[in-house]
């Protein structure tokens, strides 16, 4: 089963309850994945700075590890805690410093970066999910979110969607890929570390190792309809918008709807019911095979 | 005219209360506001009443119909009219994947364009698809008629048995064992029959469609295949 939201702002007007409007499309995508939730939103950036979303650690101490951040570096805001989750905001050129600095907190990770992404993901019912992150609160121009049956391993937080697949880029699967370990193998000698036994982790490789190797997104989701194989619906998220692909019998349901204010993705159309003008929106469903892209212009 | 609500009402709500209606019922006409794209909404209904539904429903809507006809004012997701057994069912949107699957008896109507698997299995429902049918529409089909006035995807009629499939506009490709047949006067008059019934008789001209059906070669096993077992 599970179940993918994803939206698009076209009316910059509606910024401001992206997150609340992503929790109401999650919600009904409950039946489908009560296990585990989780989102990325792409929110106002800060210039030449870059976001870490950091979970936690697990009973370790957050504070040790955010002063210890903080005396290497300096933070440009300060860290906007979210539940298990924080977000910090750094001068760009400290990206790779941060993150040599994190590996000393193993019970750390980070989930999500870039200039503009923040990701949030954990085990739970996904309305619990987004209440705990307060996701109602969040703004941005679009969002993509994931309500997980785990089907191919275990339920844990590192298991849940979205998988980040570089900076400012993440991906959420629904589906279930049957040559999963094979192309881990092939990643793994690429260099590509892997941090569960989960199918979806390895799709996210995948596009990221073609991304590294110079490909666009779009040539990187068609190089998966070879590459990959079982069913899936794809939803990657960028910088500056999302891409959709099905798998080439479109095993996986999707619905897609466009008003003048936005562009939403739906694993069943339940999820669009609250969005605004949803009455009147184009619905159709995408094609089998087929990259979809939205960009913010 | 009942009248119920889905979003103060529950699916079983309506259900239990359809199932509930006598032989003789003189409600013979419901009205059902606010699907939302919910599940299950009117299904296995065996009294011949109308059901008008309001908005796009989601998966299974009217699976298992006896007698009665229902019509759907929106879109409709997954498995729409699921195992028919007679009746009559009708979209004025578009309906998802595996429209009318094993249906056994009745009409389905299609407004709009109807996604893959349309008439999977299908075992005697006749359906009328007034735009498009996605890929792999009347797999395995074994008995009934798939009429499409659009276009038709991928591998249509994929491991046919004896179902009749009628398409107006292009085809994408045939599946396995699916041929062209010859549109004979036999078949025209067949298919006049079933556009009539979906109410587009006097506009559609049946010469403009081409029949598809059965090569048989599926049917037995072939001695000079002993080599691929």
């Amino acid at each position: 089963m599970c179940g993918i939201a994803g939206l698009f702002l076209k009316d910059h007007g509606l910024e401001g309850q992206l997150g609340a409007l992503l929790a109401g499309m999650l919600s009904p995508l409950s039946d489908r994945g009560p296990d585990s939730a989780g989102f990325a939103v792409y929110g106002p950036e800060s210039s030449g700075c870059i976001k870490l979303t950091i979970r936690g650690p697990y009973g370790g101490d957050f504070e040790l590890m955010l002063t210890a951040l903080g005396n290497s570096i300096d933070m440009t805001t300060e860290p906007r805690r979210h539940d298990t989750h924080v977000v910090v905001t750094i001068p760009a050129e400290y990206e790779s410093r941060a993150r040599q600095l994190l590996l000393t907190f193993p019970e750390a990770a980070i989930v999500g970066a870039g200039r503009r992404m923040e990701l949030f993901k954990e085990v739970g019912l996904p309305d619990e999910v987004s209440r705990r992150f307060k996701l109602d609160q969040m703004v941005g121009t679009h969002a993509i979110g994931h309500t997980r049956m785990a089907t191919e391993s275990v339920v844990s937080t590192n298991g849940a969607h979205p998988f980040t697949t570089g900076n400012d880029q993440c991906l959420v699967h629904n589906g279930s890929l049957s040559n999963h370990n094979a192309v881990r193998r092939d990643l793994a000698k690429q260099g590509l570390t892997f941090r569960t036994e989960n199918d979806s982790e390895v799709a996210a490789g995948f596009i990221t190792s073609k991304l590294r190797a110079g490909c666009s997104l779009e040539e990187a989701l068609t190089a998966s309809l070879d590459a990959l194989d079982g069913f899936y619906t794809f939803v990657v998220g960028t910088e500056s918008g999302f891409g959709v692909l099905r798998d080439p019998i479109a095993c996986k349901p999707a619905v897609m709807a466009e008003t003048e204010q936005w562009v939403a993705f739906g694993t069943e159309y339940r999820a669009l019911v609250d969005l605004p003008g949803i009455t009147s929106a184009s619905v159709w469903e995408p094609e089998p095979a087929q990259v979809y892209l939205w960009e913010r212009q | 005219m009942p009248e119920i609500d889905l979003s103060r009402s529950a699916v079983r709500e309506l259900n239990a209360a359809l199932h509930g209606l006598p032989v003789d019922t003189n409600e013979t006409h419901w009205r059902v506001l606010n699907p939302r794209g919910q599940h299950a909404v009117a299904v296995g209904l065996e009294r011949p009443i109308v059901v008008n539904i309001e908005g796009h429903v989601g998966y299974y809507c009217a699976g298992m119909n006896q007698l009665a006809t229902i019509v759907i004012n929106g879109n409709a997701g997954t498995g729409l009219a699921e195992n028919m057994m007679s009746g009559r069912v009708c979209v004025k949107g578009d309906a998802s994947q595996s429209a009318g699957a094993t249906g056994c008896g009745g009409l389905l109507v299609i407004d709009g364009n109807a996604s893959a698997r349309c008439g999977i299995s299908m075992k005697g429902i006749d359906i009328v698809v007034k735009g498009s049918v996605g890929h792999l529409s009347a797999f395995m089909a074994q008995a009934g008629n798939l009429v499409v006035l659009g276009d038709a995807g991928e591998a249509l009629g994929d491991s046919i048995y004896e179902a009749h499939i009628y398409v107006r506009g292009t085809v994408h490709s045939l599946g396995a064992d699916c041929i062209e047949k010859p549109l004979g006067e036999r078949h025209k008059a067949d298919l006049q029959r079933l556009l009539r019934a979906a109410g587009v008789g006097q506009t559609v001209d049946v010469s403009e469609f081409r029949r598809f059906g059965s090569a048989r070669r599926l049917y037995h096993f072939h001695v000079d295949n002993v080599g691929s077992y």
